[in-house]
């Protein structure tokens, strides 16, 4: 049934028909309105959960840790400043293999404080283990939910899955959603079945100490593990596209079969980077996209068929790993690295902090593009304020 | 004798108060439960891949979780309606559950979880090699709170844990020492009847970090009790309830010449910081009426004392499991605990549930006798 709803209201539908046996949250913008909703939904009756109000994002991560190892479906969101704290425990239930679903509504990081949007949050906790999603629209935010905890949960997976969605560009607008129904997605998702709990009948041990003798092989089995994830992904979209009509793959290609230049991106930013494909398109320009929707494990043989043969990869991202590069640009440049004829690979800082990007934004991409390549390109800084900087003297 | 649920073989030092205590915990409360546990030794002795010592099932996730880890296991258990058959214990040492867990810990209470946390009190971080923790008493030398020509050890008193606890909504807060097994597993086993949130606090001595005689550590954590220095006590929705007393309690230097993290206190100058300390154990015997000759506790009971009638007052016949109460001068006294009213029967010819002012004066002992037995309230019309 189609509804127009806000972003986060879809997605705190699609939690609800996932049926959670346990949601613990702590507010942070802008994460809050999904979990308002479920605590609405579970207030009503319609959502038969236990809500539980953490005192913190690492106790709210601890609770549905604790939670999934005792057996239950658990689900978490949060942002920013929020994901920072519960990294920690991000780490340890990706260790421990509890298959949580866990929405990471992207916001920016402090300092300076900013509440608006862009990926550094969900980019910082890259290494954690989790399998990482991100939406480039509501309907696929939603759509996606449903599909992490099918993931999270196979039989051999048994990996937390963080679906990422833009602050505000998704969470916050409202567009009509096709929103399924519990019969429906009761039939594509079933009850979970842990194989391994915490439950007297059958006492196991959780979280031991690995020393060097066991522990390089734990993390060893996570890293297989996660890697093969990659082929369950692809598996359970192709079966939520035959029981509800859409899926949307791992990568996407628009357009990237001829081009010559070809941008990488991933989240709402490749819709606006479609549009200017579009309008380039016309003017016969050979340009394409290719989104990337499954980060972490990173789909490094699809992107390296994609793009072995083009002139110029242009990577735009709205992270910055401080000192280095964007994080897509340092898995862009591993996964081409050693073709026979690697294409020119420019990566491109954007957005951060809630800045707006536009189409505008995007040609200049392409403007830059003539250039030779940059790793760290920054696009629409205000060059005023950049001069004010104590330092700038310095830099000058 | 039962099964151990916390099975021999793991590596905790000789003489570990903290492996004791957790043993008789898990004996008293399993094996129908679930523990967590904080980082720290006790997780680190008892889980050591490819082994575990845990024959409950058992999790240990990080440093500063225990209490929210608990927290999900226990509305899992809900969610799988197995809510009264499978109970939660949350594990912790002194750092993990008074600074690092500290606010995991308000945060289960305030939340009304029923689970049990248990902190295991060895009064500095042992696992990472003895640093001063929130719980390390005044003056103990540590490694971050060593002794030298300007300090004398840790600077700072214990933090008041019961008392925070129990301000944060715990329904029953314990001290217990492993000192006092019977009473530690009484405590847990009562502790478990309680509904939501409780917690107990276990004094366990560590050779290593303390610096004693492996073999003294039943004998330090009783002289910890019996100079007043660490108080044993209950209390019931935010009110003292029971308190261990102490007939003549001894002096601290006992307690404290046997330890070297105390050493330096015995060096000339080191007066004044045993007279402080002293001072510490005389604010609790005072505080929590430990000793007679300090009534401040029992002076504030009395202001709310439950009235008794006689007919009341008949019910506590000691029988059956049932508690034994007596009267004396218008003052209801548990003697439950006392092995000379076992099934409420004293020498045969006193009987629990009535008033023993009479039966006093032929008695081959004084009313004194009474002076240690938690009174719990008054017989209405016979006050003094």
């Amino acid at each position: 049934m189609k509804k127009v709803v806000e972003g986060s209201k879809g997605v705190a539908e699609a939690v609800k028909l996932c049926r959670p046996q346990v949601i613990a949250a702590y507010p942070i913008t802008p994460q809050t309105h999904i979990t308002e909703n479920l605590a609405q939904f579970v207030a009503d009756g319609e959502l038969k959960a236990e809500y539980v109000h953490a005192e913190s994002e690492h106790s709210a991560a601890s609770i549905v840790l604790g939670a999934s190892a005792a057996g239950v479906r658990a689900y978490t969101a949060t942002s920013s400043q929020g994901l920072i704290l519960m990294a920690e425990v991000l780490f340890n239930i990706a260790g421990m293999r509890l298959p949580i679903v866990l929405t990471c509504v992207n916001r920016a990081l402090s300092a300076p404080i900013n509440i608006w949007n862009d990926q550094q949050d969900s980019f910082a906790v890259r290494d954690a283990g989790f399998i990482q999603l991100y939406a480039e629209t509501n309907q696929e935010a939603a759509d996606t939910h449903i599909q992490a905890f099918k993931v999270a949960e196979h039989k051999d997976v048994q990996i937390p899955v963080m679906v990422a969605m833009d602050g505000y560009i998704l969470s916050h607008s409202y567009e009509p959603l096709e929103i399924p129904s519990l019969k429906e997605v009761d039939g594509f998702l079933p009850p979970r079945k842990a194989p391994f709990k915490l439950d007297p009948k059958s006492p196991l041990s959780f979280g031991v100490m690995g020393p060097p003798t066991h522990y390089m092989e734990t993390r060893y089995h996570l890293h297989q593990d996660l890697k093969n994830a990659k082929e369950v992904v692809k598996e359970v979209d192709k079966e939520f596209g035959e029981v509800f009509g859409r899926s949307y793959g791992i990568v996407e290609n628009y357009f990237a079969d001829d081009a010559e230049v070809v941008f990488v991106s991933l989240g709402s930013v490749v819709g606006t980077i479609r549009e200017v494909v579009d309008t380039l398109r016309n003017e016969g320009k050979k340009v394409g996209c290719l989104k990337i929707r499954l980060y972490r494990p990173f789909p490094s043989d699809e992107v390296r068929e994609m793009l072995e043969d083009k002139k110029k990869v242009l990577v735009v991202e709205k992270d910055i790993s401080l000192g280095a590069t964007g994080g897509l640009y340092s898995d862009l440049v591993t996964s081409l690295y050693g073709l026979p004829k690697v294409p020119s690979i420019y990566g491109f800082i954007v957005g951060l902090g809630g800045r707006d990007i536009t189409t505008q934004t995007v040609l200049k991409i392409i403007e830059e593009s003539e250039k030779p390549a940059q790793a760290d390109k920054f696009i629409d800084l205000d060059e005023e304020i950049v001069k004010l900087s104590p330092l700038a003297e310095r830099r000058s | 004798m039962p099964r151990n649920l916390l099975a021999p073989g793991h590596t905790a030092c000789a003489g570990c108060g903290q492996a004791l205590a957790a043993r008789l915990v898990v004996n008293a409360a399993g094996p129908d439960i679930i523990v967590t546990n904080a980082t720290g030794c006790l997780e680190v002795f008892t889980s050591l891949s490819p082994m575990s010592s845990w024959e409950v099932p058992w999790i240990h996730s990080l440093f500063e979780n225990s209490a929210a880890i608990a927290s999900g296991i226990e509305v899992a258990l809900k969610a799988l309606g197995k809510s009264g058959e499978v109970k939660v214990l949350a594990f912790g040492g002194d750092g993990g559950t008074a600074d690092i867990g500290l606010q995991a810990l308000s945060g289960m209470i305030e939340r009304g979880h029923d689970v049990l946390y248990v902190c295991y009190d060895n009064e500095a971080y042992m696992n990472t090699g003895v640093q001063r923790s929130g719980l390390t008493p005044m003056f103990a030398r540590t490694t971050t709170s060593p002794s030298g020509k300007v300090w004398w050890g840790n600077f700072r008193p214990k933090k008041d844990m019961p008392a925070i606890v129990a301000a944060n909504g715990a329904s029953y807060v314990a001290t217990a020492s492993v000192a006092y097994p019977r009473d530690l597993m009484k405590k847990v086993k009562k502790a478990l009847t309680f509904e939501g949130p409780k917690y107990i606090q276990i004094h366990v001595p560590c050779p290593l970090g303390w610096v004693h005689e492996p073999s003294l550590t039943p004998r330090i954590a009783k002289l910890a009790v019996e100079t007043g220095l660490y108080p044993l006590f209950e209390m019931e929705n935010g009110k003292i309830t029971r308190v261990r007393k102490v007939k003549n309690p001894k002096p601290i230097t006992e307690y404290l010449k046997l330890q070297k993290r105390f050493r330096h206190l015995f060096k000339p100058g080191g007066e004044k910081e045993i007279e402080i300390l002293q001072e510490i154990a005389n604010e609790n015997l005072r505080r929590y009426g430990i000793s007679d000759s300090f009534a401040q506790v029992r002076e504030e009971k009395e202001e709310e004392m439950k009235k008794f009638t006689l007919e009341e007052l008949e019910k506590f016949d000691g029988r059956d499991g049932k508690p034994a109460y007596i009267a004396y001068k218008g003052k209801v006294y548990d003697v439950t605990e006392s092995s000379l009213w076992e099934q409420g029967e004293h020498e045969g010819v006193h009987f629990a549930g009535t008033d023993l002012t009479e039966g006093m004066e032929d008695a081959p002992h004084l009313e004194d006798v009474l002076e240690g037995f938690p009174i719990v309230g008054e017989l209405e019309g016979e006050g003094e």
